[in-house]
């Protein structure tokens, strides 16, 4: 081919290519135009969002399913701007995203132009980095780059905008090099003297916990991780965003910690001697009250971001380093010394831990007559499904009873939004998921408030032939808005209740291109849930209408200590 | 408490912009900064004066950021620390004298005088040129501006003052 008309949207494409590209999510408009004209000869396959925040979450929703970078682009102004939650969204968890937005012509930039906006400014906060492109010849290696910079390290979303006149300039396309990164060098390795001291303080544990965050998913170290805590035998808990790094079936499992975590794991963590973090970063949900967390423990830390060590708590042990490579480290010494050495039997600790599973459980009461309560509604999908489906969540109370009820067994079929806490995220990255496995049943967990924000993604579910699964738990309102303005407000509910009649869900969904169903009584959940898995050539929404006066328990109240949980409503005063 | 840093940066479109909006957004409070390019092509370095209670987090920070290549903090005693000052002394032909001869001291260089000023240029060490505004405020300083303090770690144990003076 000649490289008289080849143009710089041309090398862009040809770059995607390049980075093994399946899939854009994205959204037309003026400055990205040039760019979708090559598409129409490329093999990547675009899918086209209703809103660019859709497109966004979609690329998160695959890049999370996957591991691989998700891909989204806009055009500039407003398009660019609808990205930035995603940005956000993926920077706080640590998502592999690169964006791609149009922006107005090299010679109008800084005039106020039509559809104008400083992107790259704007993206400054919520991205690793953000390129604006200047001459097309820069396009190979800048993409090459951002794949780079999204994927490794601590992986994370990366911005470029692209001039308009720069996607139309002459250009030619070479194998692009990463000569342009000289001070980019993430640190994949443990340092052995740090990994010895590390072992050495866990084998020294009487009380050991592993701390597992999303780290250890981004790393791909689920392997590893069940390893280390079967040879050491270390009882396990894992974050909102480590849901499925570890077996929750595993007798060493005792699930997620923190504000709404569950009893056993969040006070293991309070009364253990050494609390072993892995890709796990001290968030606030995790620790409430920092100066009242893990108060008896020594710390191992490892994290592949050096600033995660020492943020929020000074570890004893700090270690720099991928959580697949340090475990790895970590387990070729414990199996030399399991050689000579049976794990310790921890009697003492693994009885205190049983106790507390024992007295404390999760609990929930689903009455014969309704209403559904929508732990009830979460077990009987994970039964019926046998837990084999990835599972989407928005934010709030559905998204904590999803992660406390279902049992996950294995990494990446757990996808939400932990750290931004972005609303209206469950719909578009279930599509980014399904897009990435069509084989597989994927099911958004969302609420009523949740699903208003972005539910016009159920038409690009439709159209574009992604039958994902949705259910929409319909309590007439923002549920943990409500929660807290009972507990915390003394029930003066403010602009946390919506009418539970409208939207007609089921005819929402059939007016958007899917299948609309309805569960108002526990006795309708199995059939709806059976006959929502036996349609596969449609999506398929189920509103499950549940007990609005349902809370989320356990709760630690915000900036409160993880010794004072709240197990239920017979708890408060 | 105060630390000078030198933060060695590729020499690329909105790095200045990243690294001050890094300073903002985690709280961190820039007294000094000079900005200039380094003997190697393509380098610059960037040279802060910052309130940080959390020095090694705010180098972790500075580190991530992909357009930042070393960063490094200088210890006074082993770095050679300086500023630029131009300061406009109020003086009449009757105080002129007097003025002029307390700069000299300091080694400062006239380098604007009217009639009822002179404007002075002094480099050196941040102590020097806060002496220099000690001795100048009785004859009424009327403006003064700040080059941003730049460092460079030293190669000997020379005190600063023993160097300066040889200089001179």
């Amino acid at each position: 081919m000649s490289n008289q008309n080849f143009t710089g949207s041309k090398s862009l494409l040809r770059s995607l290519e390049h980075e093994g590209v399946e899939v854009i999510f994205g959204v037309p408009g003026g400055a990205i135009l040039p760019a979708y004209d090559p598409l129409l000869d490329s093999p990547i396959r675009h899918v086209l969002a209703r809103h660019e925040q859709g497109a966004g979450h979609m690329a998160e929703g695959y890049a999370m399913a996957t591991g691989r970078v998700g891909v989204t682009w806009a055009t500039s102004g407003p398009g660019a701007t609808n990205l930035i939650t995603p940005l956000q969204n993926a920077m706080m968890d640590s998502t592999p995203l690169v964006a791609i937005t149009g922006q107005v012509a090299s010679t109008a930039i800084g005039s106020d132009a039509f559809q104008e906006a400083y992107t790259t400014g704007l993206a400054m906060h919520c991205t690793k980095h953000a390129y604006l492109v200047k001459d097309a010849d820069d396009i190979p290696d800048i993409v090459h780059e951002a794949f780079h910079l999204a994927a490794t390290g601590r992986p994370g979303p990366v911005l470029i905008d692209i001039p308009k006149d720069v996607l139309n300039q002459e250009t030619s396309w070479r194998k692009p090099t990463l000569a342009g990164l000289p001070g980019y060098r993430p640190t994949y390795e443990g340092h052995p003297k740090q990994i010895k001291a590390a072992f050495e303080m866990i084998e020294a544990a009487e009380r050991p916990v592993l701390y597992v965050g999303g780290g250890v998913i981004a790393a791909g170290a689920s392997e590893e991780l069940l390893k280390f805590a079967e040879q050491m035998n270390i009882p396990v808990t894992t974050t909102l965003m480590a849901r499925g790094a570890f077996p929750d079936n595993h007798p060493l499992a005792l699930g997620m910690p923190g504000m709404h975590g569950v009893y056993a794991a969040t006070t293991a963590i309070q009364r253990c001697d050494t609390l072993i973090a892995v890709g796990a970063r001290f968030d606030d949900r995790v620790t409430g009250k920092v100066s009242a967390f893990a108060p008896e423990a020594k710390i191992v830390h490892v994290d592949v971001d050096p600033a995660e060590i020492g943020k929020i708590r000074k570890p004893d042990v700090p270690v720099v380093g991928d959580a697949k490579a340090v475990l790895e480290s970590l387990n070729e010494r414990a199996r030399k010394l399991r050689s000579e050495k049976a794990a310790p039997e921890r009697r003492y600790w693994f009885g205190l831990i049983g106790g507390w599973k024992k007295n404390k459980p999760l609990h929930y009461d689903q009455l014969d007559e309704g209403p559904v309560k929508v732990q009830h509604f979460i077990e009987r999908l994970h039964a019926l499904t046998k837990g084999n489906a990835i599972v989407t969540a928005g934010v709030g109370q559905h998204q904590m009873w999803a992660s406390q009820f279902w049992g996950f067994s294995r990494p990446r079929s757990w996808i939400n939004s932990g750290g931004l806490g972005t609303m209206g995220f469950a719909l578009p990255a279930a599509v980014g998921a399904k897009a990435a496995h069509p084989d597989e049943t994927v099911i958004a967990l969302d609420g009523d408030g949740c699903f208003q924000m972005t539910c016009q993604e159920m038409i690009t579910a439709a159209v574009e032939d992604i039958p994902v699964k949705i259910v929409v738990f319909n309590n007439g309102g923002f549920g943990m808005v409500k929660q807290w303005q009972n507990l915390f407000y003394g029930g003066r509910l403010s602009a946390s209740e919506m009418p539970i009649e409208v939207p007609d869900y089921p005819a929402l969904a059939e007016a958007m291109g899917c299948v609309g169903l309805r569960v108002t009584h526990p006795s309708d959940v199995d059939v709806a849930i059976e006959k929502a898995l036996s349609i596969d050539d449609r999506p398929v929404l189920i509103e499950v209408v549940v007990d609005p006066e349902e809370m989320c328990f356990p709760m630690v109240p915000a900036g409160g200590s993880n010794d004072d949980v709240i197990t239920g409503p017979e708890d408060l005063p | 408490m105060k630390h000078t840093i030198s933060v060695v940066v590729e020499d690329k479109p909105g790095v200045l912009a990243r690294v001050s909006a890094m300073f903002s957004n985690r709280g961190f409070n820039i007294h000094s900064l000079a900005v200039g390019p380094t003997h190697i092509e393509g380098r610059s370095r960037i040279t802060l004066v910052c309130d940080a209670p959390e020095l090694e987090q705010l180098q972790k920070q500075l580190h991530k950021l992909v357009n930042v290549i070393k960063v490094h903090e200088f210890d006074s005693s082993t770095a050679v620390v300086s500023e630029v000052m131009l300061a406009r002394v109020a003086c009449d032909p009757g105080s002129r004298g007097a003025a002029n001869d307390t700069g000299a001291l300091f080694g400062a260089r006239v380098v604007d005088l009217s009639e009822d000023s002179i404007t002075f240029e002094v480099a050196g060490d941040p102590d020097l040129l806060q002496a220099f505004i000690d001795h100048m405020t009785p004859f009424g300083i009327v403006d003064l501006v700040k080059s941003g303090r730049i460092a460079m770690k030293k190669q000997s144990n020379m005190r600063p003052a023993a160097v300066s003076g040889m200089s001179r």
